[in-house]
C-alpha cells in the first residue's frame, strides 16, 4: 500500500527541515552550534532520498545506498570538524567565528 | 484520519519543532539536546515508512554518536551556563528573510510538479537485499563507494588525531 501523494508531505518536511538548518547557519556564531546546523541540513537530505526511493522508485534500493553513504560521511565529517574546533579552542580560548579572522582578509 | 497518518503528523512535527528550537535556543546545551529529539523524529519517520535498517544506523551513528561527540565537545569549549550572546537582530531578519524565501521557491515548484513512480514491482528494503547489493561487484553493485568511504572513514580517523594533537614545544 503505497499512496504517491504522501511524497508532497515528505518533501515538504524535508525541505522545511533543510531551511531551519539554513537559517541556523547563517544566525549561528558559535562554530559546534553552526555544525548542528549542518547536521540538520545532511539529514533532510537524507530524508529526500528516502522518501524518493519509498514512493517512486521502489523498485531500486538506490536512494537508500545514497543515504547510507550519506551518513557515513557526516559522521567523518563531524569527527574532523571537532577535531578543528578543540584545535581552534586551545589557539583562541574561543569557539566564535568573529575572533577567528587573522585570515579573514 | 487513521492512526498511521496520526503517527506521521506527530513524527513530523517533532522533527520539526526540535529542529527550530536547537537553532534558535540561546542554551548551546540545550540545543544540542533538541537537536538529539529532531533526529530521533527523523529515525521515527524511517521505522514509520518500513525502512528498520536506516533507522537503525540513523540511531547508532547520530544519536548514539554524533549527538554524543557534540555534547562533548561543548563540554570542552564552554562555560558551564553561559548563554550565547544575543544576535543582532538584522542578521536574524534577513537570515529568516533568506530562509523562508528558498522554501517558498521549492513549495511552488513542488506545487506545480507531478510525480509519477515507476510501475515496478517493488524491492523490499530488507537487511539481506542491502547487503547483497553493498558488496556487490556487478552493475548495480555498491562495493566500489563501500571501499572508498571505508578509505575516507580511515583518512577521517587519522587526520582527527593529527589535528586534535597537542604539539609539544620544541626544545632549543
Amino acid at each position: 500500500m503505497i499512496e504517491p501523494g504522501l511524497i508532497y508531505h515528505m518533501l515538504f518536511i524535508s525541505a522545511t527541515l533543510f531551511f531551519i538548518g539554513v537559517y541556523g547557519f547563517f544566525t549561528r556564531r558559535n562554530l559546534v552550534t553552526m555544525l548542528m546546523s549542518v547536521e540538520l541540513i545532511l539529514n533532510s537530505v537524507n530524508l529526500n532520498f528516502i522518501a524518493f526511493n519509498k514512493y517512486l522508485w521502489y523498485d531500486k534500493l538506490d536512494g537508500l545506498f545514497f543515504t547510507i553513504f550519506i551518513i557515513a560521511i557526516a559522521a567523518a565529517e563531524a569527527a574532523v570538524a571537532i577535531a578543528i574546533i578543540i584545535n581552534l579552542y586551545r589557539s583562541h580560548q574561543s569557539i566564535d567565528v568573529e575572533k577567528a579572522e587573522e585570515m579573514k582578509f | 484520519m487513521s492512526g498511521s497518518t496520526i503517527i506521521f503528523y506527530l513524527l513530523a512535527a517533532i522533527t520539526l519543532v526540535s529542529a527550530v528550537l536547537a537553532v534558535t535556543t540561546r542554551m548551546i546545551f540545550r540545543a544540542a539536546i533538541y537537536l538529539l529529539f529532531s533526529l530521533i523524529g527523523i529515525a521515527g519517520i524511517y521505522f514509520w515508512l518500513n525502512y528498520e535498517f536506516i533507522a537503525a544506523v540513523q540511531i547508532v551513528v547520530y544519536v548514539g554518536g554524533i549527538v554524543v561527540l557534540i555534547i562533548f565537545s561543548i563540554f570542552l569549549t564552554q562555560q558551564a551556563g553561559e548563554q550565547l550572546p544575543k544576535q543582532k537582530m538584522g542578521r536574524q531578519l534577513f537570515s529568516a528573510l533568506a530562509a523562508f524565501c528558498g522554501l517558498a521557491l521549492v513549495m511552488l515548484q513542488l506545487a506545480q510538479h507531478e510525480f509519477t513512480g515507476t510501475g515496478n514491482k517493488a524491492v523490499e528494503p530488507t537487511v539481506a537485499n542491502i547487503g547483497y547489493q553493498m558488496l556487490g561487484v556487478d552493475d548495480n553493485g555498491y562495493a566500489l563507494p563501500f571501499e572508498v568511504v571505508s578509505i575516507l572513514l580511515l583518512a577521517a580517523l587519522i587526520g582527527c588525531i593529527v589535528i586534535a594533537l597537542k604539539s609539544k614545544p620544541e626544545k632549543a
